[in-house]
């Protein structure tokens, strides 16, 4: 396949002219690579569990199974020269975890779409999703990334989403490797015009982790919700950068993330929105909460929105610092011990972005998951 | 400390403050109450009133404990027991319940969570069973019932995004559920337009019982007219300076508060 040489070796220039970024690059300023830079790696053993009730015409598998769709879309979206991290990836791609979802087809049971990689000393997996949806198609898309508790790894994954006219597309993706793994992430996707999606990225897991989402709305009336949960403590560091495109006009996109740091944990957001000369009435919400549990625990916001449209609504905000004293005498007030408004506080944090999950049996999973992070779990159940 | 089902009779006193000296918890230097009075009981209602800075919602934070606030000096009995002495959440489980002039926002928590944690909170005390989400609806919709609204704030997370109103109207439910014996409303009335002050004061009417009372701090005479008094007590400079019938209310309105 020619095709894939091809962008194999793109990605390999890239690579080759950059490198690794370094913290005097604005866009790196707050997540140090070097731990991975100094590491040499070997080849991790991906394992890819799919799961999929067969709707008509759906397809999932790997490059022998959906090449012509992989060859119409891979790598155009994730740009090589956009991230160094994307460069490297796609110089090292392997296997492709291929959804497609053809025209007017709706999938109603949620894909679950599993990644796991295993290694003998320190080893890089570079998973990558392509997920296609085609005209007014609707699908729920779960990717999970997990390891196997190995020594020292990187896993290094990108995955495109191509929405076509009128498709909606519910997804979720949970990170949950172990603290000894770097985790750097790259989701890009494109949508059709009056397209929807829904986005959660779930970050528990991996000692670092920088995951940079672009979402393009490349046709009016597009509707894209970008959320984010980061549950992490001890030494774990968690760096989103979103980069929201709006192309064209009549588009919205609401954003939220929300970040609970315990321990020493870092948490970096970096939320940038452009809207494009033309993309007029773009409606446009960006919201960064940020709850410290411990004096070391830090976080960093940075909104940074660029508009050359005039006929726009754009807000954001950004809060950060300890549980609220207001809000913990107020639940106190109506006969909560201190323990359990703590409790409930901390998890209302969290389950602000679950609850907008629209896909019940993913939601309820999660929260159950959430919880248990939390230490909350003696809280009586919803 | 009673632990019983906080029945009052008639007539007995609910609450006695005597000789309360309170001051701000950052600033020991900036006293707010100056040595106040006041003796609530059963089935009373009883009207504070004052210009701003007089000392009305610092009151109602120290009845209700809240740490921004220190006691220096005086006294406040409770159903015979010392009230000073309890933690914020003790007393709300005792049946002392303060609705918040600003309530506060809880997000990513339903209300209706939120109301039944809290009511299981007191049950527990009370040494009664704890609901689960069924037969606490029901307890619910019987509640919505008495006082006449619907339940379309129940599944939002807890006065967040709520309107003004909204958020006031949300007090007077938890209020409602938790069956206070010891109801304190500070400016409940602030910020609501006649139709939402109508609603909510036949709400508070509504839940009024023999054995309860109910303390209503409010800058306006407007509420008044719905919720209408045993006793007016005019606060000033952290002291009690005035009391009577509900007729000084209408005094007040008609002089001000410095004609009185």
């Amino acid at each position: 396949m020619n095709w894939l040489t091809e962008l194999r070796e793109r990605g390999a220039a890239r690579f080759a002219e950059v490198g690794f970024p370094t913290t005097k690059q604005e866009a790196w300023r707050f997540t140090d690579v070097r731990p991975i830079a100094e590491t040499s790696y070997g080849k991790a053993m991906s394992r890819w569990s799919v799961e999929a009730n067969g709707a008509k015409g759906l397809v999932t598998g790997d490059l022998s199974k959906a090449g012509d769709i992989a060859q119409a879309h891979l790598g155009r979206y994730a740009d090589v020269a956009a991230n160094p991290f994307t460069a490297l990836a796609t110089a090292f791609l392997d296997t492709v975890q291929v959804i497609s979802v053809p025209a007017k087809t709706e999938v109603t049971a949620p894909i679950r779409l599993s990644h796991r990689f295993e290694g003998n000393g320190a080893v890089m997996a570079t998973p990558r999703v392509l997920i296609v949806l085609g005209d007014q198609a609707r699908a729920t898309v779960i990717e999970t990334h997990e390891d196997s508790g190995i020594e020292s790894a990187l896993s290094n994954g990108v995955t495109e989403i191509v929405l076509g006219d009128g498709a909606i597309l519910d997804y979720v993706r949970v990170q949950r490797e172990g603290t000894k793994t770097s985790h750097i992430a790259t989701t890009q996707s494109h949508q059709g015009r009056d397209s929807v999606l829904r986005s959660t990225s779930i970050a528990l897991g991996a000692g670092l982790t920088r995951h940079d989402l672009g979402a393009v709305l490349a046709g009016t009336g597009g509707s894209l919700t970008l959320n984010g949960l980061s549950v992490i403590s001890g030494r774990q560091h968690v760096d989103y950068h979103t980069t929201i495109d709006h192309a064209q006009p009549h588009c919205e996109s609401h954003e939220l993330f929300n970040g609970v740091f315990d321990q020493h944990a870092r948490g970096v957001f970096n939320g940038r929105i452009i809207v494009r000369p033309g993309a007029q009435r773009t409606d446009s919400k960006q919201t960064n909460n940020n709850l410290l549990l411990s004096g070391e625990a830090r976080a960093d916001s940075q909104p940074q929105l660029e508009i050359y449209a005039d006929d726009v609504k754009c807000t954001h905000g950004a809060t950060l610092g300890p549980l609220d004293p207001t809000a913990l005498f107020y639940l106190q007030s109506r006969g909560l011990s201190p323990a359990t408004a703590r409790s409930l506080l901390t998890y209302g944090f969290a389950a602000d972005v679950l609850t907008r999950i629209a896909v019940a049996p993913v939601r309820e999973d999660l929260d159950r998951v959430i919880r248990g992070r939390l230490g909350v779990e003696s809280l009586a159940a919803a | 400390m009673s632990k019983g089902n906080g029945k009052s009779e008639a007539g007995s006193v609910i609450l006695e403050v005597k000789g309360l000296h309170a001051t701000v918890s950052t600033d020991a230097k900036k006293e707010i109450l100056k040595g106040l009075d006041l003796t609530v009981r059963a089935g009373e209602v009883h009207a504070i009133m004052g210009p701003n800075g007089s000392g009305k919602s610092t009151l109602a934070a120290v009845l209700a404990g809240h740490p921004a606030y220190t006691v220096t000096a005086g006294s406040v009995t409770y159903k015979g027991n010392d009230l000073l002495d309890m933690d914020p959440e003790e007393r709300a489980r005792e049946g002392v319940f303060l609705a918040f002039q600003y309530p506060v926002a809880i997000r990513g928590i339903t209300n209706s969570y939120f109301l039944r944690s809290a009511l299981n909170a007191v049950r527990k005390h009370r040494g009664q069973e704890e609901l689960d989400p069924l037969d606490f609806l029901s307890v619910l919709e019987k509640k919505l019932k008495q006082i006449g609204w619907d339940d379309s704030f129940l599944n939002r997370a807890v006065n967040d995004g709520f309107s003004g109103g909204e958020k006031k109207r949300n007090e007077i439910l938890q209020m409602a559920i938790l069956e206070p014996t010891l109801a304190i409303l500070d400016e409940t009335d602030s910020g609501l337009d006649i139709d939402a002050l109508k609603t909510v004061a036949e709400a508070v009417n509504a839940l009024r019982r023999p054995d309860s009372a109910t303390v209503v701090v409010t800058h306006y005479q407007r509420l008044l007219n719905y919720i209408v008094p045993d006793r007016v007590h005019v606060l000033a400079g952290g002291r009690i300076v005035k009391s009577g019938g509900k007729e000084l209310a209408l005094e007040l309105e008609e002089k001000g508060y410095v004609g009185v």
